[in-house]
């Protein structure tokens, strides 16, 4: 094994030391609970990262297969009485492992499109270069079928319309708020901007209603996750270079973000993994990170008014925690503004927040298993008898959706921003 | 290492999704919380008490070792693979069969995790007590092998107390049931008993039947801070002297209470020597009346704190304090030794103050916590094993931490077993003839020693 290729393990090599094997990771790992053997529990895979890091297991198809079985939901981390961070150590072993065996077919082509904006901006142009590649690798018997949102691939999945227009194409960079007034920067992430825009209109409208001045930056690019989730992490550090400089261009009080997977991009997963391998970089990368909140805790934050975000009907509503939500330790904002929103009623779910079964590029790898992961969220949402599940990440939007319309259910599922934005769009 | 023909004939018990030969399985397979690890020939999860009885006639046949495994969170090595051969997980067996609310009995398989098998049994307002701190991931067969105890040990007892009946299957292959559903039954030898805590050397387990209790109608957490150990270790006899016996009595000592200081800074008092957690259940009224006779009790023992919790979260907010513990020790040093001797428990004190002797004898930080109320002491030898001589000298010291037990009249283990971990040990705390008679039972029911053999007896 050469140098280059032990270097990304070598780094997070005394983080696998705190492991002790306990197995306490046993109980909330949303891919054991799937797969059901060690191989994919977070012990499993840090006693794996040792054996490459000695160099005496050879990276088969064994590891990259266990290595591919982590959402990077990060539970294990909350559990472990010793704090090891594993998902720090499945990104730096998929990218040892990309950087030995190269990436996949599906990731290469992930790289492609999130590196390519104009590519994305021309959404049936991307699926048709994406689809093909996809289902070369993928054969339609395997039972796995594009989860990526292209609105020609039909079949009983639920895949939602990419919008007509992209959220960024409908607005100036700066839409001036007043005096006074905090100025944010927007970032929208990808599903935002290319799926849910409604998710970014509501979003615009609650702080333009607030008075703030609101950045959405013409330069910004997909936060990378994707590429992280499939090892390249060059990729990744082209694109957290690429919306470092987008961002930095504007003189902001705070990043804002309406989606817990970019969040989690800019707020912690920036700094900390490529950050680690770019110390020129590091303090630029921790000044955005130190700026970068949620809209639902900036929401609160600002002070909404919660009588001013009444949707003017009666409803019962159960809250979905995503990962990057979790791992941030967010989770008592967005619930308090719900619970403070006139007719609204929320509802505890089981288990709310454990993982959707989304986890990045593990629900195309492990569709079944996704299925599975998906399948026990949509019980839990059913069982509260709730009109509406909320959530503040819209990919696990997408997930949530597909479950509760794949076990046959009406339950409408919205963003945070959303449910609080309907009277003050109306 | 397993020839072809006997991979093949393992496959055609188990199905092939159910066998691994793969160096990664290979190598999560061979590891639990102990640190030591071996890699195994093959993995198998068979499913049913036909497939293992078919598993162990093939060993017998082709003479390979099958080491038994749970959750594989033990913590003296008693599910490892030492010198290769099959590991067999218990974990496709995770049904509950029954739970029998006429008879307050539950049948299970043994991969059932012990906190889903207790949170089934509450649904029903039924109670299972035995919670080792593994509760979460750790499967009941695995507790059972081990007799896994726990915090609430002082007043409901351990896993055996519990398990009225198995069904296991011998090393030789024959399936056979123990004991029963009924409270009383005495034909033949109680092989019930001498199952539970054997480590997986006497049988695999594939059934068992648990006794259940009705769910305490309330329970009411205190925590405690003395100004010295002899006051808390006191503060435990004086309780139950007065006839009260709490569900927990969880210590903590001073370096304890310092680790879990320094990291999460909860404000303790700086008099605060020692730590007693203690939690009563039962009868709400009861409860109310022991809370007010316990802090009346204890109270001229040095007590410098006392408090009680409202309500469930308040409770939950008390117990961090001792689950704190875990995450703070590794502070002290990386590497760590977890002990579980047991004292009789007027002799928490005197064992405390040995071990601190021996600390100081070898230099090396020891943190002490556990179960107060029935005398079973986590002793911490806590080392960093890149210092050169630091493991030879926590070998040296648990020696000496052993033998303070048992010459204070306890046990070398309460309830983490013995496996490979403790078995150097072992004649320190049996004698010839017993560890005679204990190979006789073990040669008998296995032959050929296929069953996890090398553990436990020397």
């Amino acid at each position: 094994m050469t140098k280059k290729h032990t270097d990304p393990l070598e780094r997070v090599a005394q983080e696998m030391k705190k492991c002790v094997k306990c197995g306490a990771c046993r109980a909330n790992c949303p891919a054991f609970g799937t797969f059901q053997r060690e191989p994919a529990t977070a012990r499993g895979k840090v006693a794996l990262a040792q054996h490459l890091v000695k160099g005496d297991i050879t990276l088969d198809d064994g590891t990259y297969s266990a290595m591919s079985k982590c959402l990077l939901c990060g539970s294990c981390v909350d559990k472990c009485p010793n704090q090891v961070p594993t998902d720090e150590i499945v990104i730096a072993a998929r990218e040892a492992l990309a950087q030995r065996r190269g990436l996949t077919t599906f990731h290469k082509a992930v790289g492609q499109v999130i590196k390519n904006r104009k590519l994305m901006n021309f959404g049936a142009l991307a699926a048709a270069i994406f689809g093909p590649v996809f289902f070369r690798k993928v054969p339609s018997t395997s039972g796995l079928r594009l989860r990526f949102p292209m609105p020609f691939i039909g079949g009983s999945r639920h895949i939602p319309q990419i919008a007509k227009k992209p959220f960024m194409k409908r607005h100036p960079e700066i839409i001036k708020g007043e005096p006074g007034k905090p100025t944010i920067v927007f970032f929208v992430g990808c599903m935002t901007n290319f799926v849910y825009t409604e998710i970014g209109e509501a979003t615009l409208a609650l702080f333009r209603h607030l008075g703030c001045t609101v950045i959405i930056p013409q330069g910004q690019q997909c936060c990378g996750l994707p590429g992280m989730s499939g090892g390249d992490l060059e990729t990744v550090r082209e694109l957290a270079e690429q919306n470092l400089a987008a961002i930095e261009k504007h003189q902001a009080d705070y990043v804002m973000t309406a989606c817990a997977t970019c969040g989690g991009a800019l707020h912690k997963l920036y700094p900390l993994v490529i950050g680690k391998r770019n110390p020129e970089l590091k303090a630029r990368l921790q000044a955005v990170a130190d700026k970068t909140v949620d809209a639902a805790v900036l929401l609160q934050k600002l002070g909404l008014h919660p009588e001013e975000t009444g949707t003017g009907q009666r409803l019962r509503v159960t809250y979905h925690d995503p990962c990057h939500h979790r791992t941030a330790g967010i989770a008592k904002q967005p619930r308090t503004l719900l619970k403070e929103t006139p007719g609204l009623d929320l509802v505890e779910m089981e288990g709310a927040d454990r993982c959707c079964g989304l986890g990045g590029t593990f629900n195309v790898y492990h569709y079944e298993s996704s299925l599975d992961i998906n399948a026990g969220k949509s019980k839990a949402i059913i069982d509260t008898g709730a009109d509406a599940v909320v959530t503040g990440c819209p990919g696990c939007i997408m997930q949530l959706s597909d479950g509760l319309k794949q076990a046959g259910d009406k339950t409408r599922v919205l963003h945070t921003v959303e449910l609080l934005a309907r009277k003050i769009r109306r | 290492m397993l020839d072809a023909r006997t991979l093949q004939q393992l496959t055609d018990i188990v199905g092939a999704e159910n066998i691994a030969t793969g160096v990664q399985d290979l190598i999560c397979y061979g590891y639990d919380a102990t640190q030591m690890e071996f890699l195994p020939d093959a993995v198998v999860h068979p499913d049913s008490a036909e497939q293992v009885s078919k598993i162990l006639q093939l060993a017998n046949k082709e003479n390979f070792p099958v080491f038994p495994r749970g959750a594989g969170s033990g913590f003296t090595g008693g599910a490892l693979p030492k010198g290769g051969g099959v590991v067999l997980v218990t974990t496709r067996m995770n049904r509950i069969l029954r739970i029998d609310t006429d008879n307050l009995v539950a049948e299970v398989e043994p991969g059932v995790v012990t906190e889903a098998f207790q949170m089934e049994v509450e649904k029903l307002g039924l109670f299972y007590p035995p919670d080792p701190a593994s509760l979460k991931f750790s499967t009941l067969g695995g507790n059972v092998a081990e007799c896994a105890g726990g915090p609430r040990a002082v007043k409901y007892g351990v896993t055996k107390d519990f398990v009225m009946g198995l069904e296991v299957v011998l090393p030789t292959g024959a399936i056979i049931r123990t004991g029963g559903e009924t409270v009383k039954g005495v034909v033949g030898y109680d092989l019930t008993k001498l199952l539970c805590g054997s480590e997986g050397t006497l049988g695999i387990i594939t059934k068992i039947i648990f006794k259940l209790l009705p769910y305490p109608d309330s329970k009411k957490t205190m925590l405690t801070v003395f100004d010295s150990i002899d006051g808390a270790a006191r503060a435990v006899s004086t309780i139950i002297k007065n006839k009260i016996i709490p569900t927990t009595l969880e210590f903590m000592d001073h370096a304890t209470l310092t680790c879990v200081e320094r990291r999460f800074n909860l404000g303790m008092p700086e008099s605060a020597r020692a730590v007693l957690l203690i939690e009563v259940d039962g009868d709400r009224d009861l409860i109310e009346k022991q809370a007010g006779q316990i802090h009346k009790l204890i109270e001229p023992l040095g007590l410098v704190q006392f408090r009680v919790a409202k309500d469930a979260a308040e409770s939950e907010e008390l117990w961090r304090v001792r689950r704190l513990v875990s995450p703070s020790l590794r502070d002290v040093n990386p590497d760590k030794f977890n002990e579980d001797i047991v004292v009789p428990r007027s002799k928490v004190p005197d064992v405390i103050r040995r071990i601190e002797l021996i600390q100081k004898r070898y230099d090396i930080p020891i943190v002490n916590f556990g179960h107060a109320g029935d005398g079973n002491i986590h002793v911490n030898i806590m080392i960093d094993k890149s210092v050169p001589g630091q493991l030879e000298k926590a070998h040296e010291a648990i020696k000496e931490v052993f033998q303070a037990a048992l010459d204070l009249g306890g046990t070398m283990s309460g309830e983490h077993g013995v496996g490979l971990a403790k078995q150097p040990y072992i004649p320190l705390e049996l004698n010839a003839d017993q560890i005679t008679a204990m190979k006789s039972i073990k040669a008998a029911l296995d032959p050929n020693n296929i069953l996890n053999p090398g553990k436990m007896l020397p």
